[in-house]
């Protein structure tokens, strides 16, 4: 069925190579210029992907990115569950992101939880006029007098705080000295900040920093005894449950989690990192800042790490036991061998109805990268992938770690060239996000999405594992898709926009 | 090890094991220096007071989960409704990514929309070249016949020019000067995504009636015999519209809907992606002057639109969202003065055959209490049914609902003795509802997918109609106006209250003598 399979590499890479020279002819000369920097083909031996990237998406092109707003709020703060995340300005982007990325918490929404809420200071022309710095102390009147349990509180800056010059910073000191040292957070994260999610991501960390770590009193006592064994998960959401199909494996190989990071995260957990022995550190692109910050100034460690399929498991389990002693090395050989029957049977399951499968990838974060083995534990091939919001360092992880020779790589991919990519390549499987998954179904061809899971997971760990298999079975074994062609109709063959 | 390859446990079921609830019990314990459990559960007891409730309503700068969203989002949906037309929104890029998310939860459907992709550069010098760039390549990649342009609350707070920008973009060759770009100011913190319906719906009649932006002529209006139709935002578009068109073909009337988006969010999987389906045309669009008529379903999505096209010489007149029998026959009456033509006999049996559907069932429903939410039009919709099914709609809420909108739903409860007991509550949130159903319950709340917080926090049951419904699948299929939709209101309601009942009495030896197989 694949296309890849039947060509050698030599003529895969001549094919993808003028598939980027066929969908750039669809743009004038000035964006075909720029768009042709963040398109190519993997050649094998090269320390990065030879793209450009972290560079503003060009006005008209449907991007699918979004902005420093949803990094902050949507990705580091909103999972922490015993704060108050206020979405600062028009009621919209709190609106469009409430409750929208499954990040799991156990606790009693309203009372002393608050992740599927959505709080906003819903602004109104006055505000824009005036500026919205009262009002947003009344909020927090009104937050510590109807939610007591709140444990703290953010303000999430939509994009006009910044441009009608309120001082979020000012209100939020006045407003902490008010309340005994309570933590509030103000965040610069107006959406028209940066390029894309990521600057949000950055910002967001940055705010941890200064305003969590640098506000901590350093005399306090600790609230549990410290242990050598104590890591913090850094850069895992809990979409679907993640955070905790990963944490189960680290404390059955001896370690033991002081915090999450910020999946089912908490202020207290945030507050205890410092004392970690390690950050194991999964989503690099959102949460390197912090960890390198913990490094420089606390010294610790830190540890990439995929837990996505066995195999990369296997090393990532191995990777983080080696920071510790034989006891923990031990412990991650223990993990591994238990669960090696599961995953045995998981494989010996799925491989034979996925093998020599093809998929086109195109997401965020780690998972463009950090997915790839997954799919090649199930005997599947990822021909295409690329990042809404990478960095050159993802880069490079992505060439020396992760794709083959003649890869086609796209960098804040259009929505012109994905689908035309699409199209040409046919792959057996597409994993990108809610706003590509129905464009590609239309067209037949099998989607999961790869930001929420389509509503399933957990995806981490060796018990997600099996549930992403067998998500990618029945995405790509659905007997639908062999009805999608109208029978009586000889050319069906997809066809691209109405550009063509 | 709960996981196996045989039986593979989803997240419902995988986190419930003993490894994970234990797991999970010494995380709290250890780590998240949780609160006293005691003060927890005093607190949650505490939320549902009266006591609660006045510190609630006196909230002056809070919003929690409100019910509306923002003008730029209802700006997509409206453009989207013409044929072959792209929205263009002039701002953030990061807006537009979650339009598109939105719509594609709800209907699920692709949803194709650009931004200009204004960063912090455009922030201090004005987001003209984002405009030219733009215009040039949307243009060029996705040949729309027309581009919408709306705005963010970013281009506004810094006072971008639409008028001026588009001009210039098109001096520039972006675009050819005479091509279509429609364009309207949607500031984000000015009314509602129905406010955005409105001002876009508005910017394109006055584009193609009023001389596009002082390019043309303006047109001259040559009456005919036409009636134009405007929806409005709504979440049952695709079911609604279609149903007009049948109904309006059944009394043979010569129509046009504006801002038809039932296609382009209902395309078939047969192997091509249709970026572009149906839609009013733009012929249409400019030939719906001559009309002799222009019916909004929703006054409050149409509040400019409508006195617009007025001034245009056209009779104007906007129903409240009609469901049911009285206010459907409000409509179909109104359709059939205006155009003359008689309501066919089809329609009367389907009307008789809903009031048959009403004698059957309403015993299950009447002087049964509902809380509403939702836009305000669907509000007065939903109210004037439960009135007619002698209901209660004892608690009305609309967050995007101002003091005039609240006179009209209490003039509503005036009129019929089941609306006695009733109150309606503009500006409010979903917050604001929590209380209510605390310290007035009701048996059953009617809203979109946010409401199940409230029945899970409550435990009132949940009908979900409204906007957007992300966890019910293909709801938005089925039309909720004309007698048939009258219909689905009807069963979607009696479905709730009869799985109700069989909830409250399936304990075998307990309660099991009510779990009736006859109802």
């Amino acid at each position: 069925m694949s296309l890849a399979n039947t060509q050698s590499v030599a003529e895969i890479k001549a094919r993808n190579k003028e598939l980027i020279a066929e969908v750039l002819k669809v743009y004038p000369e000035k964006t075909a210029k720029r768009r042709a920097k963040h398109l190519n083909v993997h050649e094998s031996g090269k320390s990065d992907c030879g793209v450009k990237s972290n560079i503003k998406s060009i006005p008209g092109v449907m991007t699918i990115r979004g902005c420093a707003y949803a990094g902050s709020k949507g990705v580091v703060w909103g999972p922490i569950k015993d704060m108050i995340h206020i979405s600062h300005g028009p009621v919209g982007c709190g609106q469009y992101s409430w409750a929208a990325r499954r990040n799991y918490y156990i606790g009693t929404t309203g009372i002393d939880t608050f992740v599927t809420m959505q709080f906003t200071s819903d602004f109104q022309e006055k505000d824009i006029v005036f500026g919205g710095d009262k009002k947003l102390a009344k909020i927090m009147d009104e937050i510590q007098e109807l939610f007591p349990l709140n444990n703290g509180i953010t303000v999430q800056s939509e994009c006009p705080i910044g441009l009608i010059g309120d001082d979020i910073e000012a209100v939020s000191k006045s407003k902490s000295k008010e309340y005994d040292g309570k933590t509030i957070v103000p965040v610069r994260c107006e959406g028209f900040r940066g390029v894309s999610q990521s600057l949000g991501h950055h910002i967001a960390n940055d705010a941890i920093r200064d305003w969590v770590f640098d506000k901590m009193d350093p005399n306090a006592a600790p609230r549990f005894e410290q242990s050598p064994y104590d890591v913090a998960i850094i850069g895992d959401y809990n979409i679907g449950g993640d955070a905790w199909s990963s944490r189960i494996l680290l404390e059955e190989m001896g370690l033991r989690v002081i915090a999450q990071w910020s999946g089912d995260g908490s202020l207290a957990e945030l507050e205890a990192t410092p004392k970690a022995k390690l950050n194991v550190l999964h989503c690099y692109r959102s949460m390197n800042y912090i960890s390198r910050h913990m490094e420089e100034k606390f010294g610790i460690p830190w540890c990439e790490y995929n837990f996505f399929g066995p195999s990369k498991i296997a090393e990532s389990l191995r990777k983080i036991a080696a920071y510790f002693d034989d006891k923990i090395k031990e412990g991650a050989e223990r993990v591994i061998a238990k669960y090696q029957p599961l995953m045995d049977a998981v494989i010996a399951k799925y491989r034979p109805r996925l093998e020599g499968k093809t998929v086109m990838l195109y997401v965020g974060g780690l998972r463009p990268r950090h997915v790839i083995g997954a799919y090649e534990d199930l005997g599947m091939e990822v021909v295409g992938t690329g990042y809404e919001f990478a960095h050159n360092d993802d880069y490079q992880r992505t060439a020396q770690h992760y794709v083959k020779d003649g890869t086609i790589i796209y960098d804040d991919v259009t929505g012109y060239e994905f689908e035309k990519f699409v199209e040409k390549i046919q792959p057996d499987l597409v994993g990108s996000g809610i706003k590509e998954k129905y464009v590609f179904q239309k067209m037949g061809v099998p989607f999961r999405q790869m930001h929420s899971w389509d509503y399933s997971g957990p995806y981490h760990g060796y018990d997600g594992f099996a549930i992403f298999a067998r998500d990618m079975d029945m995405a790509i074994n659905a007997p639908i898709w062999k009805m999608a062609k109208t029978p009586w109709k000889t050319d069906s063959k997809p066809t691209l926009l109405a550009a063509e | 090890m709960p996981q196996s390859a045989d039986n593979v446990l989803d997240h419902f079921e995988l986190f419930r094991g003993p490894e994970y609830q234990q797991m999970l019990a010494n995380k709290k314990k250890m780590f998240e220096n949780p609160r006293d459990p005691a003060e927890v559960e005093r607190v949650r007891e505490w939320a549902k007071t009266p006591e609660y409730k006045e510190l609630n309503f006196a909230r002056e700068a809070l919003t929690v989960n409100p019910a509306k969203a923002c003008q730029p989002l209802g700006a997509v949906f409206a453009a989207v409704g013409f044929e072959e037309t792209i929205p263009f929104v002039h701002g953030s890029q990061g807006c537009v990514a979650y339009y598109r998310s939105h719509f594609s939860r709800h209907f699920k459907e692709p949803s194709s929309c650009v931004s200009s992709s204004m960063t912090e550069d455009a922030a201090v010098f004005g987001g003209l070249n984002n405009m030219i760039d733009g215009l040039a390549n949307t243009y060029n990649m996705y040949k729309p016949k027309m581009i919408s342009v709306s705005t963010t609350c970013m281009a506004e707070v810094i006072g971008d020019d639409l008028n001026a920008f588009i001009k210039t973009a098109k001096e520039k060759g972006s675009v050819p000067a005479e091509y279509d770009v429609p364009f309207a100011h949607t500031p984000a913190f000015v009314g509602s995504h129905i406010t955005g319906y409105d001002n876009v719906m508005k910017g394109i009649f006055e584009h193609f009636w009023d001389g596009k932006a002082g390019t043309t002529a303006k047109l001259e209006r040559v009456p005919n015999e036409k009636i134009n139709f405007i929806g409005g935002f709504d979440g049952y578009t695709v079911g609604n519209l279609r149903e007009i068109k049948r109904i309006f073909n059944l009394m043979g009337v010569d129509y046009t809907i504006l801002a038809d988006n039932s296609d382009v969010w209902d395309t078939p999987t047969d192997g091509e992606f249709r970026m572009y389906d149906g839609g009013t045309t733009l012929e249409e669009a400019a030939n719906a002057l001559h009309a002799k008529a222009t019916i909004s379903m929703q006054e409050y999505c149409t509040e400019k639109t409508l006195p617009f096209i007025g001034n245009h010489g056209h009779e104007v007149l906007a129903f409240n969202h009609p469901v049911g029998v009285t206010a459907t026959d409000k409509f179909l009456m109104e359709v059939s003065r205006i155009t003359g033509k008689p309501i066919p006999e089809e329609l009367a049996k389907e009307r008789g055959r809903l009031v048959d559907a009403i004698a059957d069932s309403n015993a299950h429903i009447h002087g049964k209490k509902f809380a509403i939410y939702g836009d305000p039009d669907l509000c007065l919709g939903l109210a004037g049914f439960l009135l007619e099914l002698g209901a209660e709609p004892t608690t009305v809420l609309a967050t995007n609902g101002n003091q005039k909108w609240a006179d009209k739903v209490q003039a509503l409860f005036d009129s019929s003795p089941f609306g006695g007991n009733c109150k309606v509550y503009p500006g409010k949130d979903l917050w604001h509802m929590r209380s209510l159903l605390f310290t007035e319950p009701v048996d059953f709340l009617i809203g979109n997918t946010y409401g199940k917080y409230l029945e899970r926090d409550t435990g009132t049951p949940l009908i979900r109609i409204g906007f957007p419904v992300f966890d019910r699948h293909h709801h938005h299929r089925y039309p909720v106006w004309g007698y048939q939709g009258g219909m689905n209101v009807l069963v979607w309601i009696l479905d709730k209250i009869f799985d109700t009942i069989d909830q409250n009495t399936i304990v075998p030896a307990k309660t099991d003598y009510s779990y009736d197989i006859i109802r």
